[in-house]
């Protein structure tokens, strides 16, 4: 394993995996006396998929919320795209080029899928609120646009069906491919998922595992997911954070992580004979 | 030949229509939310380009392309650019397993593949190891597709671009492989869906599917501003009749729906005239009108029963063209203005000129609902060894228990015992590489046996379809014993999932009746009668004295018959279990096994015969686990009353 190269390295089945696309160095955050992430350094590489594992508490959300600005750490430094960033306003996040889903769904319930997705180019528009409003010109010109990359990523997770239906009719499986969409609207360089399979049945857990794969082959998107199913993290995922009690006790390629006998411990324990 | 012109292939039909209709839309299919259309003259240049990338892949002439997907443009077009090339299209089953497929691939021996996306191409490669002569593939969609190993691989796209760019060496083969063709060489290959034994592959010749086009398309007035939904398996000859030939005679539009699941939207968005529909389609369309109306508020649900009564009652006269008083008129009228018309929009059938269902039998108030609509929807009968037509309702004709006169062309006779055939210019050529069957089902003068049985009632002409033939027996005094024609006539009531008549022999017939779970469950949950089993439900007096009624019904309609009044049913049971696959009762598509069930249950059959009041009896099972056990009960018989047979007038 070359994951040390600079230049990034290539997958077993063949992707090529760029340079560190963002870098997390001695992180650790606080609430109040608590101490959720203490000390942890690890980077994610362009086009990689990289997973956060661990047991309930572990800190993972955490530091998803760490890496898109959402939680500024006490200590240490986030680099993104070579530059030390600065806190930042959830805009500004979205602007960088960073997208996230949520351990529970964040749609707007009342609005049909199509407008829900499109929210996630909100920040690509360039026309003003009152060309909008008038919907004349250049406003009317974007909103073709728009709607144009919306569909293409309507009929990518094959969702075309469900285009008019109000998210609120939904059930939970589709309204996560629907959150899917909608970060993928807002084209970004890392899209973050949080525990994009929580609660699905075997066979929606198979679609979705479809559409990350293909989502990060097609679009070439770095993904960072949080998952609780190991079968699936093991399945997808390029190189694996591990994390427990907010502390990093693996990180590597998923074969190597499974073999960590630290890992194997805090999952499954040991015995004490 | 002179009833064609020469236009005697696919490639030449649509030669002709891009010069005539060029700008005309042909093709539509949703994609990205937008109709997107291709005129004749814009089809045309595609499927050129298409057939040109075949010959630069070298495609032969003779080769079977098999083509496998959902409909899409891109897959009728690759359909006629292999006839451009003297090959044979050969459309598959999309939803069929790898394996189903394997047999189907290695059969027809095809050197090409075109499949519709990712999930087809796996299928392919799933077995490819068993198949050294496929040699290339092709796909459409090229999504997810960039990691396979493309040495035998092409997108379709690339394939086009690649005739275009190479026209120049390959024009004139194309030329020379187009003219080539005539009336007798092989339009297309069909495998039959195989419920018997291996599938077969129908060759259909030029002369098959053209003539059958142009008969059909005459009969029902087609035209060229029609437009049909293609969402019917492209395997299936309907789907090659509707959207290949009879689009190319008359040159109407084909629309393709985005995907499966946005069928109904695109229904309504489309709005066809034209429209095929097997019986489940209509019924699913119906329950769902009626589940809403039971929603809806109560001045909104009393004008639809209201004007629905109305329908019913005038609607299919005034469809037919039958006299209707002025009053009745004005209230259909009116009716057309507040319910019909919006429920057909709602429904996508505003436009339909011609409906058309067959496949299996339709519900008599499912058709006429439809029917008192206005929906002009008809019946008829066909098979994929016959081009589809034997015989179709004329319009002013239509009724649910008929399927109508031979269609134009076709002659029909009935044997001695009963069966139906057929002699048409849609008639088959062979079935390939099988001679024996070719032979067993096609005598030397051309008449093909369909299996099933049937008789020309002598008011009308329409032919009545009773059973499969094999099926069909005779009664101890000679009368006709049409188990199914009954069993139909019994499932129509929701409260009855399964029937099974028995008299073959007998000097009267007996049923066995499985009821609905779903329907009679409800029943009982509105009427307070508490259950805690199948098997106490199904034994309940008052169930009992339900279908009882039904039973009773259904003998007044079967006496109606004189041919088949011998089947009404005297004596009934409901079982205490339901027939089932798992126990081999039925088959895996639910159709019933009589000689298993008559095996099995010969103590219940006994007692219906004997004149029990009840028969204790014990059955074994099998759970889903692989596990068997058995069910204990006493099942009750009833006697039905059945109605003498009129004489008739000599």
């Amino acid at each position: 394993m070359n994951a040390m190269n600079p230049e990034g390295y290539v997958t077993s089945d063949g992707r090529k995996i760029g340079g560190v696309l963002m870098e997390m160095k001695n992180i650790t955050l606080r609430f109040g006396g608590v101490k959720a992430i203490t000390d942890i350094s690890f980077d994610i590489r362009e086009g990689e998929i990289r997973a956060i594992i661990g047991p309930n508490g572990a800190g993972k959300s955490s530091m998803l919320n760490v890496i898109s600005g959402f939680y500024i750490p006490q200590e240490g430094e986030v680099w993104f795209r070579g530059k030390k960033r600065a806190p930042m306003k959830p805009y500004e996040v979205a602007q960088q080029g960073i997208a996230r889903t949520f351990q529970n769904i964040a749609l707007f319930e009342g609005m049909s899928v199509l407008d829900n997705i499109m929210t996630g180019r909100l920040t690509l528009m360039k026309s003003g609120m009152l060309d909008q409003a008038m919907w004349w010109g250049r406003a009317q010109r974007e909103e073709t646009e728009h709607r144009e990359k919306v569909e293409k990523i309507i009929d990518f997770l094959e969702i075309q069906h469900i285009r008019k239906t109000p998210v609120g009719r939904l059930p939970y499986g589709l309204k996560k491919r629907v959150e899917l969409a909608r970060a993928l609207a807002a084209e970004p360089k890392l899209l973050l998922l949080d525990e994009p399979m929580a609660g699905m049945n075997v066979e929606e857990k198979e679609d979705m595992c479809r559409f990350i794969l293909d989502v990060n082959d097609e679009f070439g998107t770095t993904i960072t997911l949080i998952e609780h199913d190991m079968g699936v993290v093991m399945d997808l995922s390029d190189r694996v954070v591990v994390m427990d009690y907010g502390k990093k006790i693996g990180d590597g390629p998923p074969d190597e992580v499974r073999a960590n006998p630290d890992v194997i411990n805090a999952y499954l324990g040991v015995s004490h004979d | 030949m002179a009833a064609t012109d020469g236009l005697n292939s696919i490639p030449a039909l649509l030669d002709r229509n891009a010069r005539l209709f060029g700008a005309r839309p042909a093709w539509r299919e949703k994609e990205f939310g937008i109709w997107q259309c291709w005129t004749w003259a814009e089809g045309a240049a595609e499927i050129r380009a298409i057939a040109l990338g075949f010959l630069a892949l070298g495609l032969n002439r003779g080769d079977h392309v098999a083509v496998i997907g959902r409909n899409r443009p891109a897959l009728y077009w690759s359909m006629v650019a292999a006839q451009m090339c003297g090959a044979v299209p050969v459309p598959l089953y999309q939803d069929a397993v790898a394996e189903e497929m394997a047999y189907v691939l290695d059969h027809c021996g095809a050197r090409f593949v075109v499949c519709g996306d990712q999930e087809q191409v796996d299928k392919v490669l799933e077995i490819q190891d068993r198949l050294p002569h496929v040699e290339q593939i092709i796909y459409v969609d090229k999504r997810g597709m960039r990691k396979y190993d493309h040495s035998h691989m092409n997108a379709l796209a690339d394939v086009e671009a690649e005739g275009k760019a190479g026209h120049y060496r390959f024009d004139a083969e194309l030329e020379t492989r187009i003219a080539e063709l005539d009336y007798d060489s092989t339009c297309v290959m069909l495998y039959t869906s195989g419920t018997t034994g291996k599938p077969k592959g129908v060759v259909l010749s030029n002369r098959n599917i053209i003539e059958t086009s142009k008969n059909s398309s005459e009969f029902d007035k087609l035209r060229p501003g029609d437009d049909v939904l293609a969402y019917l398996p492209m395997a299936w000859v309907g789907d090659f009749i509707f959207s290949v030939g009879q689009a190319m005679w008359t040159g109407f539009c084909v629309n393709c729906p985005e995907s499966a699941a946005t069928m109904m939207t695109d229904l309504r968005e489309i709005g066809p005239t034209y429209f095929f529909a097997p019986p489940r389609v209509f019924e699913g369309q119906l329950t769902q009108v009626m589940i809403r109306m039971e929603d809806a508020g109560r001045l909104k649900k009393r004008m639809f029963d209201h004007y629905m009564a109305v329908a019913r009652r005038v609607g299919p006269a005034i469809l037919d063209g039958k006299p209707v008083s002025a009053a009745d008129r004005l209230a259909y009228w009116i009716g057309d203005k507040l319910v019909y018309g919006p429920l057909k929009n709602t429904l996508g059938f505003s436009r339909v000129r011609v409906g058309y269902t067959a496949g299996e039998a339709i519900g008599p108030e499912i058709f006429d609902f439809y029917r008192s609509l206005g929906i002009n929807l008809k019946q008829l009968y066909g098979q994929t060894e016959a081009s589809v037509f034997i015989t179709q309702q004329p319009d002013g004709q239509v009724r649910s228990d008929t399927v109508g006169v031979p269609s134009p062309g076709v002659e029909v006779r009935i044997a001695e015992n009963g069966e139906v055939f057929y002699r048409s210019p849609g008639t088959f050529m062979s079935y390939f590489k099988n001679p024996e069957s070719t032979a067993s089902t096609k005598d030397a003068e051309g008449w093909v046996a369909t299996g099933d049985a049937g008789f020309f009632e002598e008011a009308t002409g329409h032919l009545r379809i009773i059973d499969r033939a094999k099926d069909v027996g005779k009664m101890a005094d000679g009368r006709l014993f049409a188990p199914k024609y009954v069993e139909n006539k019994l499932k129509f009531y929701p409260n009855i999932l399964e029937a099974v008549v028995f008299g073959n022999g007998r000097d009267r017939c007996t049923a066995f009746i499985n009821i609905d779970l779903t329907a009679v469950g409800n029943w009982a949950e509105r009427n307070n009668i508490a259950y805690s089993s199948y098997q106490e439900l199904a034994g309940h007096p008052r169930v009992y004295e339900a279908i009882k009624a039904h039973v009773e019904e259904v003998n007044r309609s079967v006496a109606e018959d004189p041919m088949l009044s011998g089947c009404q049913v005297h004596r009934f049971c409901i079982l205490h279990k339901e027939l089932d696959a798992d126990d081999g009762e039925m088959t895996r598509t639910r159709k019933v096994r009589r000689n298993i069930i008559e095996q099995k249950y010969a103590d219940l059959i006994a007692g219906l015969y004997d004149g029990a009041d009840s028969v204790y009896t014990e059955t074994e099972v099998t759970y889903e686990d692989g596990r068997k056990g058995a069910i204990r009960a006493t099942v009750r018989m009833m006697d039905a009353a059945t109605v003498a047979g009129q004489r008739r007038a000599a």
